[in-house]
């Protein structure tokens, strides 16, 4: 390259003022809400990082003298039938939630969005084939065919992850074949089509950045209801393994003692609570910032 | 405009056919044929009109030529080549010798893109220019079309209708086309931004040598800009002509129907010639007449092979003046 075209090339760039994904995290930091979900998603991160100096008791050593003790300064969130410290189970189970929550999600919206995408934009036979395996998927009940999945894979809480990500696929296919079937006929997407790009190129760059909205919604959402599928899993022992916390199995033995001792149940709650919260809050805000109209 | 005989592009008996319903075992049982064997030469550097109402096949056509449709039946042969019998992937390497500008420009612009990355998305794939230069390119096509090149980084919602079709057409003239189809690019725009597309159009194939096969519903627009007019009718071409000769003897029946609808601006201006209404609606695609496609409407008297028989599109005077008619025949 000549010096006069590198100069050239300067000016160019010059002209372009901010790249996307600048733009996109300038309208993003400027949505409050999306700030506190990021702000909550990074504190929870960081216990789940080093929640191991910040637990006050080990939360796996049972002490049956001190069982069930309401919040106390000793127990912030109270002692569970075991006497375990609940304040420090819950820090321990950040971990596992998150990483489960978000792989679990990924799982799924990663094979769903192929699929869908796929069954969407040719149609025809494909889509028949790819559709009626979603349906018979969505037919048996989430928590059976997680089950059956389990039967298959083994116990363990990667394969729980495995199990819950196959489970909620259809959402996600069917989520992602709808809206490319309402756009893949507009004339932008057939303009693309003139211009001679590829299939793959139509449904990555063309179709799918102009259907993000809803699929980021359902994701945010989709990711407590897989905490929660982990929980109902490991409440039949094929999640997370005693004696290890996990917010959902906590959740999930707690419920005995529902009237006898709510506190059991209301401190892993509100940590699912909030993670959900910060997640959705995240995802409108994410969902606002790619989308050219909303930023400006 | 000067016209030379070198065809460009030549289609032959093309047909287009789309399945409305199928039965359980998915056979067709409803078929609507939007293009019913078709075929015309368009010359290089020749402006092509093609006219006809809502639903007769001319954007089908279009689409055809630009390869958002395949064709059912037929050749669209290009430079000698019968693009029909390509593979998808040997047919996109001719995508950047025809290229399409759209009808609506508020849905032909991807909303997620700023428009210099719209413009610059062809020359990248077809790999036309290195990547360094692909942003001059950009920039001269953004004036070439009346933009400013400070606009480049803007999204689409962020302009007008005018302007927007603008984008469309430096979209289209980005990989250096030999034919660009423009499938009704002024009817979506207000009257006073269609005369300036218009005559951007007509200075942009004056600079560019370009071949127009330029689509509307209406003859005073294809009259501006068109060298030869070819009407369509319920997915048939129903006369063929060079524009003074088409728009000074008509001799098909529907043509001279719908160039007595053209209003006439002075009103101390009396028409030439009666104004001639034409009855009822356009029959289905689905279920077309049997014989001629205008027999239902036709005000001339019948032959009786009007109604058996569909008239072959045939050069009546000797002076390429192609008319499908029974009666022009007699």
């Amino acid at each position: 390259m000549s010096e006069a075209q590198m100069n050239e090339n300067k000016q160019g760039k010059l002209e372009k003022p901010e790249s996307e994904i600048k733009q996109m995290w300038s309208a993003l930091i400027q949505n409050k809400a999306a700030v506190v979900g990021m702000v909550i998603i990074g504190f929870l991160i960081f216990i789940a990082l080093f929640g191991k100096w910040l637990m006050p008791y080990d939360p796996n050593y049972a002490d049956l003298s001190v069982n069930k003790q309401p919040p106390s300064v000793a127990h912030w969130f109270g002692t569970d039938e075991q006497g375990r410290d609940i304040f420090s189970r819950v820090i321990d189970g950040t971990r596992v939630s998150l990483v489960v929550g978000l792989t679990a999600v990924s799982f799924a919206l990663c094979i769903g969005t192929v699929l869908g995408a796929i069954a969407g934009y040719k149609g025809g036979k494909i889509d028949t084939f790819i559709m009626r395996l979603m349906d018979i998927m969505m037919s048996i009940p989430n928590i059976l065919l997680a089950i059956t999945f389990m039967a298959a894979l083994g116990r363990g809480i990667d394969k729980a992850v495995i199990a819950i990500g196959l489970v909620t696929t259809p959402e996600y296919a069917r989520i992602v074949r709808g809206s490319i079937m309402a756009i893949k006929d507009s004339e932008y997407v057939q303009a693309a089509k003139v211009i001679g790009n590829s299939d793959t190129k139509i449904i990555f760059k063309h179709i799918l950045p102009n259907v993000l909205s809803p699929i980021i919604v359902r994701a945010t959402l989709g990711i407590s209801t897989a905490v929660l599928e982990t929980a109902a899993l490991g409440f039949l022992g094929l999640g997370v393994q005693p004696p290890y916390a996990e917010w959902g199995d906590m959740l999930g033995r707690a419920r005995v003692f529902i009237f006898e001792a709510p506190y059991m149940l209301i401190f892993p709650g509100i940590a699912i609570t909030l993670t959900v919260m910060a997640f959705n809050l995240l995802g409108d805000g994410l969902r606002d910032a790619f989308d050219p109209k909303a930023r400006s | 405009m000067a016209v030379n005989n070198e065809v460009l592009l030549e289609i032959n008996h093309l047909s287009k056919h789309f399945t409305v319903e199928k039965n359980f075992f998915g056979k067709p049982t409803k078929v609507l044929k939007a293009v019913d064997d078709v075929s015309f030469k368009i010359y290089k550097q020749e402006a092509f009109g093609l006219v006809g109402e809502s639903g007769c096949g001319k954007t089908t056509i279009g689409k055809m030529l630009a390869n958002v449709y395949a064709p059912t039946s037929g050749e669209i042969i290009y430079n000698g080549v019968d693009l029909g019998k390509l593979s998808q992937k040997e047919r996109r390497a001719y995508c950047k010798d025809i290229q399409l500008v759209f009808q609506d420009p508020y849905a032909s612009l991807n909303p997620r893109m700023t428009i210099g990355d719209i413009i610059a998305e062809p020359i990248h794939i077809n790999k036309l220019l290195p990547a360094h230069e692909i942003e001059k390119r950009v920039l001269y096509l953004l004036n070439c079309v009346g933009l400013a090149s400070h606009q480049r980084n803007r999204y689409p919602h962020e302009f007008s209708g005018g302007q927007r079709q603008r984008v469309g057409i430096a979209r289209a003239l980005a990989v250096e086309p030999k034919l660009i189809v423009c499938d009704e690019p002024v009817s979506a725009l207000d009257v006073s931004i269609q005369a300036q597309v218009l005559n951007l159009l007509v200075d942009l194939k004056e600079e560019f040598g370009l071949t127009y096969l330029f689509i509307a519903h209406g003859l005073n627009v294809v009259k501006h800009i068109s060298d030869r007019v070819g009407v369509m009718y319920l997915g048939k071409l129903q006369e063929l002509a060079e524009k003074h000769e088409l728009y000074d003897h008509p001799l098909h029946p529907y043509t001279k129907a719908l160039l007595s609808s053209t209003p006439v601006i002075d009103p101390k201006l009396k028409r030439n010639k009666e104004r001639i209404l034409l009855k009822g609606d356009v029959p289905s695609p689905i279920n077309p007449p049997q014989g001629c496609r205008f027999s239902t409407r036709c005000y001339v008297g019948k032959l009786e092979a009007c109604d058996k028989q569909c008239p072959e599109i045939i050069d009546v005077t000797g002076n390429k003046h192609y008319v499908a008619c029974h009666k022009q025949v007699q």
